[in-house]
């Protein structure tokens, strides 16, 4: 049982390794939040802007830690075509005939997933000068153990439909139908409190909302809208229950 | 007789409806190479999946190396390597990288993982390569990183599941001089797959397989036995007078056509002196064509056994995926 440590790190450093290798990816987390803040965000800060909560100075800085769970959620998601990847080109059999537990090879994906999630959205921060957030270091450190919650979760999400998928054109159309939902329904670029109440019920049952409300009021120090063990009860609850799931769909994996 | 060391107990494998390995016994011996010979889709690699524990059979037992497949994963594990039929190493990653990602997935104490993963190099001929990407290398260098992969962690039984297909017949050749010096250097035991015939007869014994069914499993040389023979061909000063001194005094049965003679001999190697001790200078020409493990499939199954190649490997593809997605439904 106390193999599956040394397991997991195993397997997550493979995905580490070939995650910093993905320039590509690095890219696009460097220019998404980019077109979001500046190009989006600039001209919904004058539509928007007026119905920020108390403490918050701009509409940049309210949709700042949206950015941040963002590109979680793309990273997370993507991180799932690890598998798919894999089993394509034969390297799940090579880890299946492994003697590892099937545990470990479930966490191991997702724990590298995850890190490379909170590394992609870390990027975010180069931006936070140019928008004149006020923010410490302490803040900054204090965030990313919420953002790593988030990335366990949503990655868990992500290797489940991976596991559930025999195509990369198949994972892509699934991405659609979760990523952009989950994410216009966090709460990341509004605020769920002026939504219409059908709305707020969807909203309510998206684990990113309480990643959004999470981050966002660790990152700029303002009151959440649940109860901050609300948030991270749902997330690691969440998690758990997908994770779960991935474990027992690794067991039946074959190659 | 030497130990067995997989031993397979009335194996079935069903997907959905479809029975892709039907009640199969046979056992492997240490130190052997034990082949399966048969064409795609016979059921070779999914037999190959389950001894190794990654596929669960519908019925049957199967015990490796002393370990149920089912109930002692990890042990059976342990005791296998595996050359699989498609690549299967990491493009993204060094051929180092790749090494040392399956030392630890094996559990090789670090401290003996450079040691381990030098030697295995240099024994494919791969050493000067350790820093290079894999995706850069060429389908043979690929196989041979495979080859020191599956070795790494000291394994009783390599498995080899069409190891050649898609190499160059110079490439195929220096494959199996690196297998026949693993082999008599480690005394591993060899389990092999393949629908090359040329490759079956490497093997101490071969099981031949088709739809799911093994139908003969002898040595090469019991397993020629079982056809007519060698085919000789006589062209004869007098063809009629030699047959009908090969029909007194021999069993053959020659036939005659113009100045030729043919006729099945078993063991030809041994009886041609006798053919010249009857005819002598009669003969003006003499050709043996020795019996191969194509005719013995032939004679087995009644086809040739690259006739479904002609389908081409993408359809044997094709089948392997819709059984893929079979299995997904149950």
């Amino acid at each position: 049982m106390i193999a599956v440590i040394p397991e997991t790190l195993t397997i997550a450093h493979r995905e580490l390794i070939r995650g910093v290798r993905e320039r590509s990816r690095l890219l696009g987390s460097l220019v998404r939040p980019f077109i979001w803040l500046f190009l989006l965000g600039t001209g919904l800060r004058a539509v928007a802007g007026g119905a920020l909560p108390p403490g918050v100075e701009n509409y940049q800085h309210y949709i700042f830690p949206g950015m941040i769970v963002m590109n979680i959620l793309f990273s997370s998601i993507m991180a799932g075509t690890s598998v798919i990847w894999d089993r394509e080109f034969g390297f799940l059999k090579e880890i299946l005939v492994a003697p590892v537990s099937r545990t470990s090879i479930a966490l191991g994906k997702t724990i590298g997933g995850a890190s490379m999630a909170v590394f992609h959205s870390a990027i975010t921060f180069v931006f936070i000068p140019f928008l004149g957030i006020p923010v410490d270091w302490m803040k900054l450190l204090l965030v990313l153990p919420c953002m790593y919650l988030v990335a366990f979760a949503v990655t868990s999400l992500g290797m489940l439909i991976a596991c559930r998928m025999r195509s990369f054109e198949g994972f892509g159309i699934m991405n659609n139908f979760v990523i952009m939902p989950m994410f216009f329904l966090s709460g990341a670029m509004y605020s769920v409190a002026a939504a219409p109440d059908w709305l707020k019920v969807i909203i309510g049952i998206n684990p990113v909302n309480y990643g959004v409300d999470l981050v966002r009021s660790v990152f700029l120090g303002i009151a959440p809208s649940h109860p901050l063990w609300l948030d991270i009860t749902v997330l690691a609850g969440f998690a758990l229950a997908l994770q779960a799931v991935v474990i027992v769909l690794f067991r039946k994996e074959s190659g | 007789m030497a130990d067995v060391i997989i031993d397979v107990q009335k194996l079935t494998k069903k997907f959905g409806s479809f029975t892709a390995v039907d009640n199969i016994s046979f056992d492997v011996r240490e130190g052997e190479i034990f082949g399966f010979l048969g064409p795609n889709g016979a059921g070779k690699t999914t037999t190959i999946k389950m001894i190794c524990t990654i596929l669960p059979q519908t019925v049957g037992n199967i015990q490796v190396n002393g370990f149920d497949t089912q109930r002692q994963q990890k042990e059976v594990r342990r005791s296998v390597g595996i050359i699989f039929q498609d690549p299967s190493l990491d493009n993204n990653l060094t051929v180092r990288e790749n090494l040392y990602f399956h030392s630890r997935l094996y559990h090789i104490p670090g401290r003996e993982i450079p040691g381990k993963i030098d030697s295995a190099l240099e024994l494919v001929g791969m050493g000067e390569r350790k820093k290079d990407l894999v995706r850069i290398l060429s389908g043979g260098m690929k196989r041979r990183v495979e080859i020191a992969r599956g070795i790494l962690h000291a394994p009783k039984i390599l498995f080899l599941d069409e190891p050649t297909i898609g190499l160059d017949p110079q490439t195929r050749k220096h494959m199996w001089e690196y297998v026949l010096q693993l082999k008599a250097r480690e005394n591993m035991t060899m389990f092999l797959t393949t629908h090359y015939m040329e490759e079956a007869e490497y093997c101490d014994r071969i099981a031949v397989i088709d739809h799911g069914k093994i139908i003969a499993l002898d040595t090469p040389a019991n397993l020629k036995r079982l056809v007519q023979g060698d085919l000789v061909t006589l062209v004869m000063r007098d063809s009629v007078r030699a047959a009908k001194i090969l029909r007194e005094k021999t069993e053959y049965k020659p036939v005659v056509e113009n100045s030729q003679l043919q006729f099945y001999i078993k063991e030809s190697r041994d009886r041609i002196p006798l053919l010249f001790k009857l005819l002598g200078d009669e003969i003006l020409e003499l050709d043996v064509k020795k019996t191969s493990l194509d005719d013995v499939f032939i004679h087995l199954t009644g086809r040739k056994i690259r006739e479904e190649e002609a389908s081409s490997k993408s359809s044997a593809h094709e089948r392997m995926k819709y059984r893929a997605r079979m299995t997904r439904k149950i």
